[in-house]
């Protein structure tokens, strides 16, 4: 491998850390705060990058309007998912699993329905790049995703941190009861955990739609990644979740370089066997939850 | 003893019923009810595993280890395809053997995304470039020999009313061992590592030990299922045994209920008729899984114990008549 290659392949890991950190943090939040997995997290991705398909490629509007449209947009689907599914499937965690897994079968065919299932192109919103030296390269499409990850993920820490609600919704997570006692409406903490966990995901689908040629199904893959990163980052960990999400894009992008795709998703697979075997509380489990 | 004469009348009829059956279907229809027959065998496998209290998201992929295996056994080894299947099925179990050392370290949500890692690990290897010499890669294994057939009876087994006579006795007889399993000793033993883990343990139940044992049994129908597959359609490919075709397991299982034998293989056969039937006619192929999707939430929500528990219900109901009209007759009297 040459130095040139090294550092190209540096620079796409660190691209795809950034999405996938997205993606798993939300999904954490998710689970930290109401306890359920949500397996449509996948779809709530695929359909941030259709709205992007719509309003950006198909309509024309600016790519950064596009974008948060996009995240809005997905956020109020996760909060129909909180009202239609997990609330009335709040003590019944396996049931808000398999009811996320009818909603994902619905928003696949949604997509399939109003866009078909072909590959959708959508054009680049900047031909602009970085060019480091010689075959090193990071196109600005890629670096606006690292920094929205920054910032969004920076924004979500000091919400969480120094806000009232953020105080609230780790309370949540770390003791429903207590904090019910306490005097916090587990369904408004709920609330907000499902609009920002559902947004981050839409928000990387959007901010992704221009480099990965959306389509239903993209989806998939994606949540298989979000729960090796969740579950290698230890569940209801959102520092871990970032950790396990660079551990995971480096180690999935050296391996896809050096050997096979299809490699590189048997050696991350593997991980989270491994993890699950000897650490089932993450290689980063924290202590505090969320 | 009085209730052994409907019983026994039950089955007779039941029995007339599934040999007349592919008589009154089209073509298309046959293929589909073999399919049926051999899902009805994949869910009940699965039903074993669920008594333990586990949820497997890999049930599909072993079902798939069965098909390759004995595509294999009788394509490479030239075995005859009876013993292959068998050969497949035992390649099965012996997998969930071995995956019950890691796999039974976790429970519950764990062991559902351990079982997935585990089985998309095997499917990936079907998959992999370095081994297409054997598995044939994305594209799988094609030209798998079919069931040999009677020719002293002239029974040809390309005639899919045939192959469904095959799987009925194979599945019928597989059904009649799980049953059997279900009830000995051995099944009571599951309910209670189910319900009572920590109890069973404490009065000696190597609850590893039965866990395995369930996982084991499942695996093998779950094999032998996927090599009345592989022998009938004659190829097999990755991308069939993937977590998409695990979750229409699911929703059969948990639209029939999973608290009785008969639950799991209700909701097959519901919504195997209700997805050819309705949805064929509809023309409306492409909504199947926004169908399937919205079928599964709202079992979650207004019924999850399932179809299953309808039963009871229109027992009572149609006793609660029953009871009325002779207490209406009563007065008369």
């Amino acid at each position: 491998m040459t130095l040139e290659l090294f550092l190209q392949t540096v620079v796409n890991a660190t691209y795809a850390a950034s999405y996938m950190a997205l993606i798993a943090v939300g999904l954490v939040l998710i689970f930290g705060v109401m306890g359920v997995i949500n397996f449509a997290h996948g779809e709530l991705y695929m359909a941030g990058a259709y709205a992007v398909v719509a309003l950006y490629a198909g309509l024309g509007i600016p790519f950064f309007v596009a974008v948060v449209i996009g995240l809005i947009f997905i956020g109020l689907l996760g909060l129909i998912m909180e009202y239609g599914l997990f609330r009335p499937l709040r003590d019944n965690p396996l049931g808000g699993l398999i009811a996320s897994i009818g909603f994902l079968l619905i928003l696949q065919t949604v997509a399939v329905l109003g866009f078909g299932v072909h590959m959708e192109h959508v054009p680049p919103s900047t031909q602009g790049k970085i060019v480091f030296s010689d075959g090193v390269v990071l196109t600005y499409q890629r670096l606006y995703v690292i920094l929205a990850t920054i910032v969004l993920l920076s924004a979500l820490w000091l919400f969480l941190r120094k806000s009232k609600f953020g105080w609230a919704l780790r309370a949540c997570a770390q003791d429903r009861e207590a904090a019910a006692l306490q005097g916090m409406s587990i369904n408004s903490t709920a609330r907000l955990a499902m609009f920002i966990g559902a947004a981050l995901a839409g928000v990387a689908g959007a901010l992704t739609a221009p480099l990965v040629s959306p389509t239903p199904y993209m989806g998939h893959p994606v949540i298989i990644t979000a729960f090796i990163i969740i579950i290698v980052g230890g569940i209801g960990s959102l520092e871990g979740a970032v950790l396990a999400a660079i551990l995971y894009a480096f180690v999935n992008t050296f391996v896809t370089t050096i050997y096979d795709g299809t490699l590189a998703n048997i050696v991350g697979l593997l991980l989270m066997l491994i993890v699950l075997i000897v650490k089932p509380t993450g290689l980063f489990g924290a202590k505090e939850r969320a | 003893m009085s209730s052994a004469l409907p019983w026994a009348l039950g089955c007779v009829l039941v029995a007339a019923a599934l040999i007349v059956l592919p008589y009154l279907l089209s073509l298309s229809q046959q293929e589909i009810l073999v399919l049926l027959v051999i899902n009805v065998l994949l869910v009940t496998s699965y039903r074993l595993l669920t008594l333990t209290g586990e949820w497997s998201l890999a049930h599909v992929v072993i079902m798939g280890v069965g098909a390759y295996g004995s595509a294999l056994v009788s394509k490479e080894l030239a075995l005859p395809v009876p013993l292959s299947m068998l050969a497949g099925a035992s390649i099965a179990a012996l997998l969930a053997f071995l995956l019950s050392f890691p796999l039974f370290r976790m429970k519950g949500f764990y062991f559902l995304i351990g079982s997935f890692a585990a089985g998309e690990v095997i499917r990936l290897i079907w998959k992999w470039s370095e081994m297409t010499w054997l598995f044939g890669g994305p594209k799988g294994i094609k030209l798998i020999p079919p069931f040999p057939d009677i020719e002293m009876l002239s029974i040809d087994f390309y005639d899919p009313v045939n192959y469904y006579y095959l799987c009925l006795v194979v599945v019928v007889v597989s059904l009649v061992i799980l049953y059997r399993v279900e009830r000995s000793r051995i099944g009571l033993t599951f309910h209670a590592i189910h319900w009572q883990d920590k109890l069973a343990q404490s009065v000696g139940v190597n609850t590893f030990r039965y866990r395995m044992l369930a996982f084991v049994i499942s695996a093998f129908f779950a094999g032998l299922a996927g090599a009345l597959y592989a022998h009938y359609v004659g190829a097999v490919a990755p991308d069939r045994f993937n977590v998409e075709e695990m979750v229409y397991v699911l929703i059969w299982a948990i639209v029939g209920g999973t608290a009785t034998f008969y639950g799991p293989i209700l909701g097959v056969v519901v919504l195997t008729i209700l997805n050819e039937v309705v949805l064929r006619a509809l023309g409306v192929d492409e909504m199947r899984p926004m169908f399937y999707g919205a079928i599964l939430i709202v079992f979650v929500l207004f019924l999850p114990n399932g179809l299953e528990s309808l039963v009871p219900k229109t027992r009572e109901w149609i006793a609660g008549r029953r009871h009325k009209r002779t207490a209406a007759e009563q007065p008369a009297k």
